[in-house]
Protein backbone atom coordinates (compact mmCIF):
# COMPACT_ATOMS: atom_id res chain seq x y z
CA UNK A 1 0.00 0.00 0.00
CA UNK A 2 1.88 3.09 -1.31
CA UNK A 3 -0.90 6.13 -0.13
CA UNK A 4 -3.16 5.81 2.34
CA UNK A 5 -5.76 7.88 0.72
CA UNK A 6 -5.90 7.01 -3.38
CA UNK A 7 -8.40 8.39 -5.85
CA UNK A 8 -9.14 5.09 -7.44
CA UNK A 9 -10.25 3.38 -4.32
CA UNK A 10 -13.54 5.75 -4.12
CA UNK A 11 -14.43 3.22 -6.78
CA UNK A 12 -14.17 0.58 -4.41
CA UNK A 13 -16.85 1.63 -2.32
CA UNK A 14 -19.21 -0.51 -4.00
CA UNK A 15 -16.93 -3.54 -2.54
CA UNK A 16 -17.59 -2.99 1.26
CA UNK A 17 -19.58 -5.41 1.61
CA UNK A 18 -16.96 -7.96 0.32
CA UNK A 19 -16.35 -9.41 4.13
CA UNK A 20 -19.86 -8.28 5.78
CA UNK A 21 -22.47 -8.69 2.68
CA UNK A 22 -25.93 -8.48 5.03
CA UNK A 23 -24.44 -5.08 6.71
CA UNK A 24 -23.52 -3.41 3.09
CA UNK A 25 -27.12 -4.42 1.87
CA UNK A 26 -28.78 -2.64 4.42
CA UNK A 27 -26.42 0.19 4.63
CA UNK A 28 -26.74 1.30 1.00
CA UNK A 29 -30.68 0.21 1.03
CA UNK A 30 -30.22 3.52 4.32
CA UNK A 31 -28.08 5.50 2.07
CA UNK A 32 -29.97 5.33 -1.15
CA UNK A 33 -33.32 6.19 1.32
CA UNK A 34 -31.15 9.23 2.96
CA UNK A 35 -30.00 10.92 0.31
CA UNK A 36 -32.89 10.77 -2.27
CA UNK A 37 -34.89 13.55 -3.18
CA UNK A 38 -37.74 13.20 -0.33
CA UNK A 39 -38.89 16.87 1.31
CA UNK A 40 -35.72 17.86 0.54
CA UNK A 41 -34.51 17.93 -3.12
CA UNK A 42 -31.69 15.84 -4.05
CA UNK A 43 -29.41 19.24 -4.62
CA UNK A 44 -30.34 20.44 -0.76
CA UNK A 45 -28.90 17.09 0.22
CA UNK A 46 -26.04 16.70 -1.73
CA UNK A 47 -25.25 20.09 -0.49
CA UNK A 48 -25.52 19.19 2.63
CA UNK A 49 -23.65 16.01 2.09
CA UNK A 50 -20.84 18.23 0.78
CA UNK A 51 -20.87 20.28 3.55
CA UNK A 52 -20.31 17.36 5.96
CA UNK A 53 -17.63 15.77 3.66
CA UNK A 54 -15.51 19.08 3.67
CA UNK A 55 -16.30 19.36 7.55
CA UNK A 56 -15.39 15.49 8.60
CA UNK A 57 -12.75 15.85 5.52
CA UNK A 58 -13.26 12.38 3.92
CA UNK A 59 -11.58 13.02 0.58
CA UNK A 60 -13.41 10.45 -1.23
CA UNK A 61 -16.76 11.95 0.13
CA UNK A 62 -15.42 15.88 -1.34
CA UNK A 63 -14.73 13.84 -4.92
CA UNK A 64 -18.16 12.35 -5.04
CA UNK A 65 -20.22 14.93 -3.46
CA UNK A 66 -18.37 17.96 -5.87
CA UNK A 67 -18.91 15.93 -8.81
CA UNK A 68 -22.87 15.40 -7.65
CA UNK A 69 -23.37 19.06 -6.97
CA UNK A 70 -21.81 20.01 -10.55
CA UNK A 71 -23.94 16.85 -12.45
CA UNK A 72 -27.06 19.10 -10.67
CA UNK A 73 -25.86 22.32 -12.06
CA UNK A 74 -25.21 23.45 -8.05
CA UNK A 75 -23.47 27.08 -8.55
CA UNK A 76 -19.57 27.40 -7.39
CA UNK A 77 -20.31 30.15 -5.16
CA UNK A 78 -23.58 27.88 -3.90
CA UNK A 79 -20.98 25.25 -3.08
CA UNK A 80 -18.77 27.59 -1.34
CA UNK A 81 -21.70 28.74 0.81
CA UNK A 82 -22.17 25.24 2.13
CA UNK A 83 -18.80 24.34 2.52
CA UNK A 84 -18.40 28.06 4.98
CA UNK A 85 -21.65 26.83 6.97
CA UNK A 86 -19.66 23.45 7.89
CA UNK A 87 -16.95 25.56 8.54
CA UNK A 88 -18.94 27.46 10.97
CA UNK A 89 -20.38 25.41 12.66
CA UNK A 90 -17.17 23.70 13.29
CA UNK A 91 -15.81 26.84 15.08
CA UNK A 92 -18.94 27.52 16.05
CA UNK A 93 -18.61 24.07 18.39
CA UNK A 94 -15.02 24.88 19.45
CA UNK A 95 -16.20 28.25 20.83
CA UNK A 96 -19.11 26.78 22.50
CA UNK A 97 -16.87 24.07 24.24
CA UNK A 98 -14.92 27.14 25.55
CA UNK A 99 -17.97 27.68 28.05
CA UNK A 100 -16.02 24.76 29.53
CA UNK A 101 -12.76 26.49 29.52
CA UNK A 102 -14.29 29.64 31.31
CA UNK A 103 -16.18 27.56 33.92
CA UNK A 104 -12.67 26.20 35.03
CA UNK A 105 -10.97 29.37 34.84
CA UNK A 106 -13.19 31.06 37.06
CA UNK A 107 -13.72 27.99 39.18
CA UNK A 108 -9.96 27.34 39.27
CA UNK A 109 -9.09 31.01 39.52
CA UNK A 110 -8.20 33.34 42.63
CA UNK B 1 -2.97 10.21 -33.94
CA UNK B 2 -6.73 9.79 -35.53
CA UNK B 3 -9.72 9.96 -32.96
CA UNK B 4 -10.56 6.33 -33.22
CA UNK B 5 -6.52 5.57 -32.42
CA UNK B 6 -6.75 7.70 -29.24
CA UNK B 7 -9.84 6.29 -28.15
CA UNK B 8 -8.60 2.85 -28.26
CA UNK B 9 -4.91 3.55 -26.51
CA UNK B 10 -6.91 4.78 -23.58
CA UNK B 11 -7.27 0.78 -22.80
CA UNK B 12 -2.91 1.21 -22.20
CA UNK B 13 -2.67 4.48 -20.52
CA UNK B 14 -6.47 4.78 -18.42
CA UNK B 15 -6.48 0.86 -17.97
CA UNK B 16 -9.56 1.24 -19.43
CA UNK B 17 -11.56 -2.14 -19.92
CA UNK B 18 -13.05 -2.30 -23.76
CA UNK B 19 -16.38 -1.05 -24.45
CA UNK B 20 -16.54 -4.72 -26.89
CA UNK B 21 -15.17 -6.08 -23.79
CA UNK B 22 -17.61 -4.62 -21.23
CA UNK B 23 -20.56 -5.96 -23.47
CA UNK B 24 -19.12 -9.27 -23.84
CA UNK B 25 -19.00 -9.52 -20.34
CA UNK B 26 -23.08 -8.68 -19.89
CA UNK B 27 -24.07 -10.90 -22.12
CA UNK B 28 -25.06 -7.75 -24.52
CA UNK B 29 -22.43 -8.49 -27.69
CA UNK B 30 -22.50 -8.17 -30.65
CA UNK B 31 -25.14 -5.31 -29.94
CA UNK B 32 -27.83 -5.10 -32.80
CA UNK B 33 -30.65 -2.79 -34.29
CA UNK B 34 -33.78 -3.96 -33.23
CA UNK B 35 -35.36 -1.61 -36.52
CA UNK B 36 -34.79 1.93 -37.38
CA UNK B 37 -37.67 4.20 -36.24
CA UNK B 38 -35.66 7.54 -36.04
CA UNK B 39 -33.86 8.64 -38.89
CA UNK B 40 -31.37 11.44 -38.37
CA UNK B 41 -29.73 13.57 -40.57
CA UNK B 42 -26.48 15.78 -39.93
CA UNK B 43 -27.45 18.28 -42.75
CA UNK B 44 -23.74 19.58 -42.34
CA UNK B 45 -20.79 21.19 -39.85
CA UNK B 46 -20.94 24.64 -40.53
CA UNK B 47 -22.62 26.48 -37.35
CA UNK B 48 -22.53 30.49 -35.81
CA UNK B 49 -21.04 28.74 -32.96
CA UNK B 50 -17.90 26.76 -31.55
CA UNK B 51 -18.74 25.27 -28.48
CA UNK B 52 -15.98 23.82 -26.27
CA UNK B 53 -17.64 19.98 -26.11
CA UNK B 54 -18.85 19.87 -29.52
CA UNK B 55 -18.35 16.73 -30.61
CA UNK B 56 -18.86 17.36 -34.13
CA UNK B 57 -16.15 20.29 -34.08
CA UNK B 58 -18.55 22.47 -36.53
CA UNK B 59 -17.74 26.34 -36.53
CA UNK B 60 -18.30 29.14 -39.63
CA UNK B 61 -15.50 28.08 -41.26
CA UNK B 62 -16.54 24.22 -42.41
CA UNK B 63 -17.20 23.87 -45.66
CA UNK B 64 -19.36 20.45 -44.76
CA UNK B 65 -23.46 21.03 -46.22
CA UNK B 66 -25.68 18.34 -47.31
CA UNK B 67 -26.87 18.85 -50.70
CA UNK B 68 -30.15 19.04 -52.37
CA UNK B 69 -29.82 15.82 -54.17
CA UNK B 70 -28.72 13.88 -50.68
CA UNK B 71 -31.81 15.68 -48.79
CA UNK B 72 -33.82 14.33 -51.87
CA UNK B 73 -32.41 10.75 -51.70
CA UNK B 74 -33.29 11.27 -47.89
CA UNK B 75 -37.39 11.93 -48.22
CA UNK B 76 -37.32 9.03 -50.66
CA UNK B 77 -36.16 6.59 -47.82
CA UNK B 78 -38.51 8.78 -45.23
CA UNK B 79 -41.24 8.26 -47.56
CA UNK B 80 -40.91 4.56 -49.07
CA UNK B 81 -40.00 3.20 -44.61
CA UNK B 82 -42.89 3.40 -43.06
CA UNK B 83 -41.49 2.68 -39.66
CA UNK B 84 -39.77 5.56 -39.60
CA UNK B 85 -41.65 7.80 -37.09
CA UNK B 86 -39.00 10.51 -36.32
CA UNK B 87 -37.13 12.58 -38.65
CA UNK B 88 -34.46 14.32 -36.55
CA UNK B 89 -32.39 16.97 -38.15
CA UNK B 90 -28.86 17.91 -36.50
CA UNK B 91 -25.51 19.60 -37.16
CA UNK B 92 -23.82 22.68 -37.18
CA UNK B 93 -26.58 24.52 -36.98
CA UNK B 94 -28.89 23.10 -39.25
CA UNK B 95 -30.31 26.72 -40.47
CA UNK B 96 -27.51 27.21 -42.23
CA UNK B 97 -27.89 24.65 -45.03
CA UNK B 98 -29.62 26.95 -47.42
CA UNK B 99 -31.31 23.37 -48.44
CA UNK B 100 -33.44 23.18 -45.21
CA UNK B 101 -36.74 25.53 -45.57
CA UNK B 102 -37.24 23.87 -48.75
CA UNK B 103 -36.05 19.88 -46.92
CA UNK B 104 -38.77 20.94 -44.13
CA UNK B 105 -41.53 21.97 -46.76
CA UNK B 106 -41.75 18.85 -48.06
CA UNK B 107 -40.91 16.66 -45.29
CA UNK B 108 -43.76 18.14 -43.29
CA UNK B 109 -46.09 16.77 -45.60
CA UNK B 110 -45.29 13.18 -44.91
CA UNK B 111 -47.23 12.77 -41.72
CA UNK B 112 -43.63 12.19 -39.33
CA UNK B 113 -42.25 13.32 -36.27
CA UNK B 114 -39.94 16.34 -37.38
CA UNK B 115 -37.18 17.51 -34.98
CA UNK B 116 -35.00 19.97 -35.88
CA UNK B 117 -31.56 20.78 -33.31
CA UNK B 118 -31.17 24.36 -33.11
CA UNK B 119 -29.14 26.36 -31.10
CA UNK B 120 -31.50 29.15 -31.61
CA UNK B 121 -28.29 31.70 -30.81
CA UNK B 122 -28.71 31.86 -34.85
CA UNK B 123 -32.51 32.89 -35.01
CA UNK B 124 -31.44 35.77 -32.94
CA UNK B 125 -29.01 36.69 -36.38
CA UNK B 126 -31.70 38.71 -38.84
CA UNK B 127 -30.27 36.50 -41.51
CA UNK B 128 -31.66 33.25 -39.88
CA UNK B 129 -34.97 34.91 -37.81
CA UNK B 130 -37.31 33.72 -40.65
CA UNK B 131 -36.92 30.32 -39.71
CA UNK B 132 -38.98 31.17 -36.08
CA UNK B 133 -42.04 31.49 -38.90
CA UNK B 134 -41.18 28.05 -40.79
CA UNK B 135 -40.92 26.01 -37.56
CA UNK B 136 -44.33 27.41 -36.42
CA UNK B 137 -45.66 26.95 -39.60
CA UNK B 138 -44.51 23.51 -39.95
CA UNK B 139 -45.20 22.11 -36.54
CA UNK B 140 -41.23 21.23 -36.38
CA UNK B 141 -40.09 20.43 -32.68
CA UNK B 142 -37.09 22.55 -31.96
CA UNK B 143 -34.69 20.63 -28.91
CA UNK B 144 -31.93 23.40 -28.16
CA UNK B 145 -28.76 23.16 -26.22
CA UNK B 146 -29.14 24.97 -23.15
CA UNK B 147 -26.28 23.48 -21.19
CA UNK B 148 -26.96 25.74 -17.93
CA UNK B 149 -29.80 27.47 -16.58
CA UNK B 150 -27.75 30.54 -15.71
CA UNK B 151 -25.61 32.10 -18.02
CA UNK B 152 -21.77 32.16 -16.64
CA UNK B 153 -21.46 27.84 -17.15
CA UNK B 154 -23.30 28.16 -20.71
CA UNK B 155 -20.88 31.15 -21.60
CA UNK B 156 -18.02 29.34 -20.73
CA UNK B 157 -19.20 26.43 -22.99
CA UNK B 158 -20.90 28.06 -25.93
CA UNK B 159 -19.40 31.72 -25.91
CA UNK B 160 -20.20 35.28 -24.10
CA UNK B 161 -24.09 36.34 -25.38
CA UNK B 162 -25.12 32.90 -26.18
CA UNK B 163 -26.89 32.61 -23.50
CA UNK B 164 -28.86 36.03 -23.43
CA UNK B 165 -29.55 34.91 -27.47
CA UNK B 166 -31.37 32.00 -26.51
CA UNK B 167 -33.14 33.21 -23.40
CA UNK B 168 -34.95 36.23 -26.34
CA UNK B 169 -35.52 33.84 -29.00
CA UNK B 170 -37.21 30.92 -26.37
CA UNK B 171 -39.22 34.47 -25.43
CA UNK B 172 -40.38 34.78 -28.87
CA UNK B 173 -40.99 30.89 -29.61
CA UNK B 174 -42.84 30.96 -26.53
CA UNK B 175 -44.92 34.05 -28.11
CA UNK B 176 -46.05 31.80 -31.21
CA UNK B 177 -46.75 28.99 -28.90
CA UNK B 178 -43.72 27.22 -28.26
CA UNK B 179 -43.22 25.27 -25.15
CA UNK B 180 -47.13 25.38 -23.73
CA UNK B 181 -49.31 22.44 -23.14
CA UNK B 182 -50.80 21.31 -27.08
CA UNK B 183 -48.58 23.69 -28.65
CA UNK B 184 -45.25 22.93 -30.70
CA UNK B 185 -42.65 21.52 -28.92
CA UNK B 186 -39.78 22.56 -27.43
CA UNK B 187 -37.56 21.07 -25.84
CA UNK B 188 -34.00 21.71 -24.03
CA UNK B 189 -30.91 19.79 -22.97
CA UNK B 190 -28.64 19.92 -20.50
CA UNK B 191 -24.94 18.51 -20.99
CA UNK B 192 -22.32 19.25 -18.37
CA UNK B 193 -20.00 22.15 -18.74
CA UNK B 194 -17.11 20.44 -17.59
CA UNK B 195 -15.41 16.70 -17.31
CA UNK B 196 -18.36 15.36 -14.86
CA UNK B 197 -21.40 13.50 -15.79
CA UNK B 198 -25.05 14.96 -15.85
CA UNK B 199 -27.50 14.81 -12.69
CA UNK B 200 -30.69 13.01 -12.55
CA UNK B 201 -32.90 14.48 -15.28
CA UNK B 202 -35.92 14.62 -13.03
CA UNK B 203 -34.03 16.43 -10.49
CA UNK B 204 -32.57 19.23 -13.51
CA UNK B 205 -35.70 19.59 -15.30
CA UNK B 206 -37.38 21.10 -11.82
CA UNK B 207 -34.28 23.21 -11.44
CA UNK B 208 -34.31 24.71 -14.88
CA UNK B 209 -38.03 24.76 -14.62
CA UNK B 210 -38.27 27.05 -11.39
CA UNK B 211 -35.29 29.26 -12.43
CA UNK B 212 -36.41 30.04 -15.76
CA UNK B 213 -39.90 30.66 -15.29
CA UNK B 214 -39.09 32.65 -12.32
CA UNK B 215 -35.84 34.77 -14.06
CA UNK B 216 -36.92 35.16 -17.46
CA UNK B 217 -40.67 34.24 -17.66
CA UNK B 218 -39.80 31.47 -20.12
CA UNK B 219 -41.36 27.40 -20.12
CA UNK B 220 -40.43 24.30 -22.29
CA UNK B 221 -41.70 21.06 -22.28
CA UNK B 222 -39.27 18.60 -21.52
CA UNK B 223 -35.11 18.41 -20.48
CA UNK B 224 -33.32 15.99 -21.59
CA UNK B 225 -29.82 15.29 -20.10
CA UNK B 226 -26.92 14.05 -22.23
CA UNK B 227 -23.20 12.90 -21.31
CA UNK B 228 -21.02 14.40 -23.18
CA UNK B 229 -19.31 12.32 -25.48
CA UNK B 230 -15.19 11.81 -25.38
CA UNK B 231 -15.26 13.26 -29.29
CA UNK B 232 -14.18 16.14 -31.06
CA UNK B 233 -13.71 19.47 -28.99
CA UNK B 234 -14.63 17.58 -26.23
CA UNK B 235 -11.96 14.78 -25.98
CA UNK B 236 -9.15 17.62 -26.69
CA UNK B 237 -10.99 19.44 -23.84
CA UNK B 238 -10.51 16.06 -21.83
CA UNK B 239 -6.85 15.85 -22.51
CA UNK B 240 -6.08 19.34 -22.19
CA UNK B 241 -6.87 19.42 -18.65
CA UNK B 242 -5.78 16.20 -17.62
CA UNK B 243 -8.91 14.88 -16.97
CA UNK B 244 -9.42 12.12 -20.12
CA UNK B 245 -8.68 9.05 -17.74
CA UNK B 246 -10.91 10.28 -14.52
CA UNK B 247 -13.76 10.68 -17.45
CA UNK B 248 -13.47 7.90 -19.24
CA UNK B 249 -12.90 5.78 -16.07
CA UNK B 250 -15.56 7.55 -14.56
CA UNK B 251 -18.10 6.25 -17.53
CA UNK B 252 -16.95 2.46 -16.90
CA UNK B 253 -17.55 2.83 -13.18
CA UNK B 254 -21.18 3.58 -14.34
CA UNK B 255 -22.26 1.34 -17.12
CA UNK B 256 -25.41 0.30 -16.55
CA UNK B 257 -26.30 -2.66 -18.51
CA UNK B 258 -30.02 -1.87 -18.51
CA UNK B 259 -29.29 0.64 -20.04
CA UNK B 260 -27.66 -1.17 -23.54
CA UNK B 261 -31.28 -2.38 -24.36
CA UNK B 262 -32.95 0.65 -24.54
CA UNK B 263 -29.98 2.25 -26.73
CA UNK B 264 -30.76 4.89 -29.37
CA UNK B 265 -28.27 3.30 -31.66
CA UNK B 266 -30.83 0.49 -32.10
CA UNK B 267 -33.57 2.31 -33.63
CA UNK B 268 -31.70 4.72 -35.41
CA UNK B 269 -29.78 5.61 -38.58
CA UNK B 270 -27.52 8.42 -39.23
CA UNK B 271 -26.87 10.20 -42.14
CA UNK B 272 -24.15 12.16 -42.97
CA UNK B 273 -24.14 15.68 -45.34
CA UNK B 274 -22.49 13.53 -47.96
CA UNK B 275 -25.26 10.85 -47.37
CA UNK B 276 -23.29 8.03 -45.93
CA UNK B 277 -25.43 5.73 -42.73
CA UNK B 278 -23.68 5.89 -39.66
CA UNK B 279 -25.49 3.72 -36.78
CA UNK B 280 -25.41 7.06 -34.72
CA UNK B 281 -24.17 10.87 -35.09
CA UNK B 282 -20.79 9.82 -32.80
CA UNK B 283 -19.84 6.89 -35.11
CA UNK B 284 -20.47 9.63 -38.20
CA UNK B 285 -17.62 11.93 -36.48
CA UNK B 286 -15.30 8.47 -35.99
CA UNK B 287 -15.95 8.01 -39.48
CA UNK B 288 -17.58 4.60 -38.59
CA UNK B 289 -20.19 3.57 -41.03
CA UNK B 290 -22.78 0.91 -40.26
CA UNK B 291 -21.03 -2.56 -40.16
CA UNK B 292 -22.79 -3.40 -43.69
CA UNK B 293 -20.76 -1.81 -46.18
CA UNK B 294 -22.46 -2.84 -49.21
CA UNK B 295 -25.18 -0.08 -47.62
CA UNK B 296 -23.40 2.34 -46.58
CA UNK B 297 -25.37 5.12 -48.02
CA UNK B 298 -28.36 6.94 -48.59
CA UNK B 299 -28.67 6.05 -52.44
CA UNK B 300 -29.29 2.40 -52.11
CA UNK B 301 -30.72 2.23 -48.78
CA UNK B 302 -31.93 -1.35 -47.66
CA UNK B 303 -34.59 -1.27 -44.99
CA UNK B 304 -34.18 -5.28 -44.88
CA UNK B 305 -30.41 -4.85 -44.66
CA UNK B 306 -29.97 -2.77 -41.98
CA UNK B 307 -32.83 -3.89 -39.62
CA UNK B 308 -30.90 -6.44 -37.14
CA UNK B 309 -27.41 -5.21 -38.89
CA UNK B 310 -24.66 -5.49 -35.53
CA UNK B 311 -23.93 -1.97 -34.20
CA UNK B 312 -20.68 -0.61 -34.96
CA UNK B 313 -18.99 -0.12 -31.13
CA UNK B 314 -15.83 1.96 -29.62
CA UNK B 315 -14.49 3.05 -26.17
CA UNK B 316 -17.00 6.62 -27.13
CA UNK B 317 -19.69 4.29 -25.99
CA UNK B 318 -19.51 3.79 -23.14
CA UNK B 319 -20.38 8.04 -22.89
CA UNK B 320 -24.37 6.46 -23.60
CA UNK B 321 -24.43 3.70 -21.16
CA UNK B 322 -23.21 5.74 -18.05
CA UNK B 323 -25.61 6.26 -15.27
CA UNK B 324 -29.11 6.81 -16.17
CA UNK B 325 -27.96 6.41 -20.13
CA UNK B 326 -28.08 8.91 -22.42
CA UNK B 327 -29.21 9.51 -25.89
CA UNK B 328 -30.40 12.21 -28.46
CA UNK B 329 -33.67 12.03 -26.55
CA UNK B 330 -32.15 12.42 -23.06
CA UNK B 331 -31.44 9.79 -20.17
CA UNK B 332 -32.57 6.22 -21.28
CA UNK B 333 -34.06 5.04 -17.70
Amino acid sequence: MSEYYEKKDLADFGNIGEFAPEQAKKFFEYYESATSAGKLSEREKALIALSVATALHCPYCIDAYTNKCLSLSVGNDEMMEAVHVGAAMLAGMALAHSTQMRKIIKKKGM
Amino acid sequence: MNALSRLLGLEGSCGLESFENKLKQTGNYPLRAGGIGIFQMNVGKRCNLSCRHCHVEAGPERPESMSKRVFEQCLRVINGTPSITTVDLTGGAPEMNPNLEWFITEASKIPRRLIVRSNLAILADSRYAGYIDVYAKNNVELCVSLPDYRGDRTGRQRGRDVYQKVIAVIKTLNEKGYGWAGGPVLDLVHNPSGAYLPGRQKSLEGEYRAYLKKEHGIIFNDLFCITNMPIGRYFDYLLESDNICDYMKDLENTFNPAAVSKLMCRTMISVSWDGRLYDCDFNQMLGLTVSDKKHASVGNFDISALNGRDIVVRNHCYGCTAGSGSSCQGSIE
